[in-house]
């Protein structure tokens, strides 16, 4: 008991138990959920597809974590998906051969290129010239499935080269190669914001912006900078989506996926006024919005009512993550401790009032 | 004053393209009334969502050349507001007939009522509207998803007959709610119904895309070993869910036999490669129809109520056939 308790204070803990409660819950409907075989030469099992499709929703959640972490929120990853979808499709079906790896190559820096710039955009509208985030962001998100359309002219595009499959579709030492990706993402932005100062100067700027600034902080320029990461780190999910499907369908590509990225975002336990982030949780919780997804298509819960399902465990999650939430419900079941009648033998749980 | 700046650039960027809608309209709509004796024809289509889509409004505006009728062509991108402007400035151009497909299904009697009143009669292409009041348009015509599902079903009865052992199907379903994923399922239900080896394990939604048609495959694949038919609700989703069967070792059209409905240009090269088995067409190219109508109806005569696109259905021979001369 002690032990659990103790596990409890960790940040982490509450979106880890909600996870293994999900998947766990999967075992009663399907015994032979947890089997991983290796198939055609690479890892086959309903647990490798929970990491294969929400590779793309770990990389968007990772860049909204950083965009929230500043104080903001970037409503226009879904639109930069399908744009960066769109245009690396839309080179690789201009080009003669379609299985060149040079071609595929330029058309992924091309993509990743046109994020980046979309990303600027973001960032010169929130931190250059100050419009609110959400509406800075929501001008990319409209504008951007038109873009979108006008790539691939209204069409979906179909294409059919071997290299630029294996971003979203193919295996490296039987690993799928997105969630490859997905991890060296990960790695590199926990080296990047826990290793060096970068990560505290986020949560800084995210507290008081104005405060960061006047510590001397360029709090303008961090800002820019996760608006331009949100994108890039869309842009490569984008590549991966229509990799894995070989088309890029600029009306649907990441169609609400600014949504579930703030979702996963929020079970991570990342608030969203900005301040202290958590790449960790941000992880564990896209996890838990695909493994959700993923348990309602084994299960076979009727589309009619999938929606509501998913709200009611999403509300769930939401509650038990919420601190105070879980000290009614475990007060309630508690009789009371005796606090208000001894007020100064209880020291230890008093000194946690903040000053 | 840098936020103000801001302002009016925000403003700016949300004017442009209102602008351009704007200039479209009046360009339209500036040469109406000339006084020939061409039937005008005033047409609000819903968008330029897919490629069916796409097709549609060619074959609309390529049928209206032919047949010498003056077509005044308007897109609302999706929405019901941009139609019902649409088809008020047609009545007030004084057009002769009143063509569109709905974007929704409700909320078309208002405007209905002035063209009638404006003696301007409607027809209805493609989707339906659900008024009580049948007077308001003249005919409907359109796709019969009923049908496409009953001969889909209708493949899959010949193609086990004789057989004993049971069918495992799975569904991938259109959008939930839509007209076309409603009735694809109900008429493909109630053929198999008849006979109890058929059986549907799993059904679920993919939306209509390749990506939703991919993952709900996989997790078809993995929750039921044993597959043995999958009726896509389009042909998009089919082509998501053999990316599936493939990674699942399996092969598409032998191991697991697909059928799909719409037969889009990507839809038959699956089809004609062997992997998916059988197509419903559920045809765009409905202008010929459209002006066959559009003349009765200006001639005075009468017309049926209902009147069904003509659509066929493809097997692998056939697809190889037509692929080449495939419009969409």
């Amino acid at each position: 008991m002690t032990t659990i308790t103790r596990l409890a204070k960790y940040r982490l803990f509450w979106p880890v138990a909600i996870l293994v409660v999900l998947l766990l819950s999967n075992l009663i409907f399907t015994p032979s959920f947890f089997k991983i075989e290796v198939r055609d030469g690479h890892l086959y099992g309903s647990l490798i597809d929970i990491l294969r499709f929400g590779a793309p929703l770990i990389l968007v959640a990772l860049g909204m974590t950083l965009v929230i972490a500043t104080g903001g929120i970037d409503l226009s990853v879904g639109s930069v998906v399908a744009i960066c979808g769109a245009l690396a499709c839309w080179r690789i079906s201009e080009q003669g051969d379609q299985n060149s790896v040079g071609g595929v190559l330029v058309a992924v820096v091309m993509a990743l290129g046109l994020a980046l710039l979309l990303g600027l955009w973001n960032g010169f509208l929130v931190a250059g010239i100050g419009i609110q985030p959400i509406i800075a962001t929501l001008i990319l998100m409209v504008a951007g499935r038109g873009l979108a359309q006008l790539i691939t002219d209204g069409q979906i595009i179909t294409i059919n080269s071997s290299p630029y499959k294996e971003i979203g579709a193919g295996y490296l030492l039987t690993f799928p190669v997105p969630v490859l990706i997905a991890i060296v993402v990960i790695v590199v932005s926990v080296l990047l914001t826990r290793r060096t100062a970068l990560g505290m100067l986020v949560e800084s700027v995210g507290g008081n912006a104005e405060a960061s600034r006047l510590a001397g902080i360029r709090s303008r320029r961090i800002k820019l900078m996760a608006y331009v990461f949100a994108a890039l780190c869309a842009g490569i999910a984008g590549l991966m989506i229509s990799s894995n499907v070989s088309s890029a369908d600029g009306n649907n590509a990441g169609l609400w996926y600014e949504l579930d990225a703030i979702l996963a975002v929020v079970i991570g336990g990342t608030l969203l006024t900005g301040g202290r982030f958590s790449i960790g949780g941000t992880v564990i919780g896209a996890l838990i919005i695909q493994t959700l997804t993923t348990t309602i298509y084994t299960i076979g819960v009727p589309p009619e009512t999938t929606l509501l399902v998913k709200a009611l465990v999403v509300t769930i999650v939401c509650l038990v993550q919420s601190p105070s939430f879980r000290e009614k419900v475990f007060k309630g079941r508690r009789q009371r401790p005796p606090t208000p009648t001894a007020p100064t033998s209880d020291a230890p749980t008093k000194v946690e009032v903040p000053a | 004053m840098l936020r103000k700046i801001s302002m009016v650039i925000a403003a700016g960027l949300l004017a442009a393209p209102l602008a351009a809608c704007g200039g479209d309209d009046s360009g339209s709509g500036s040469d109406s009334g000339s006084g020939s004796d061409k039937i005008v024809l005033g047409f609000s289509q819903v968008g330029a969502e897919s490629g069916w889509r796409t097709a549609n409004t060619k074959s609309i505006q390529d049928s209206a050349k032919e047949a010498g009728i003056e077509l005044k062509f308007s897109d609302a991108q999706q929405k019901q507001e941009n139609q019902i402007k649409a088809i008020r400035s047609y009545i007030q151009q004084k057009v002769d007939i009143i063509a569109f497909s709905p974007v929704v299904e409700s909320g078309w009697d208002t405007v209905l009522k002035e063209a009638k009143d404006a003696k301007i009669p409607v027809i209805l292409t493609d989707r339906a509207v659900d008024s009580t009041d049948t007077s308001l348009y003249k005919t409907f015509i359109g796709s019969d998803f009923v049908e496409e599902g009953k001969k889909a079903g209708d493949w899959l009865v010949k193609e086990y007959t004789g057989k004993t052992e049971t069918v495992n199907i799975v569904e991938l379903q259109g959008t939930t709610g839509s007209a076309p994923a409603n009735d694809r399922k109900k008429g493909f239900g109630d053929v198999i119904a008849a006979d109890p080896k058929f059986k549907v394990i799993a059904s679920q939604t993919g939306d209509f895309t390749r990506a939703k048609g991919k993952e709900v495959m996989e997790a078809f694949l993995k929750a039921n070993p044993d597959i043995d038919v999958l009726y896509a609700h389009n042909d998009d989703m089919g082509l998501g869910a053999i990316e599936a069967i493939e990674g699942a070792g399996k092969k598409p059209g032998v191991d697991i036999k697909i059928i799909t409905v719409d037969a889009v240009k990507d839809g038959m090269q699956a089809l004609a490669d062997g992997k998916i088995n059988y197509i419903v067409e559920c045809s765009p190219l409905l202008g010929p129809q459209l002006m066959d109508l559009v003349e009765k109806v200006h001639a005075g005569e009468t017309v049926p109520a209902r009147v069904v696109t003509e659509e066929t259905t493809f097997t692998q021979e056939q697809a190889k056939a037509v692929l080449p001369s495939r419009q969409y």
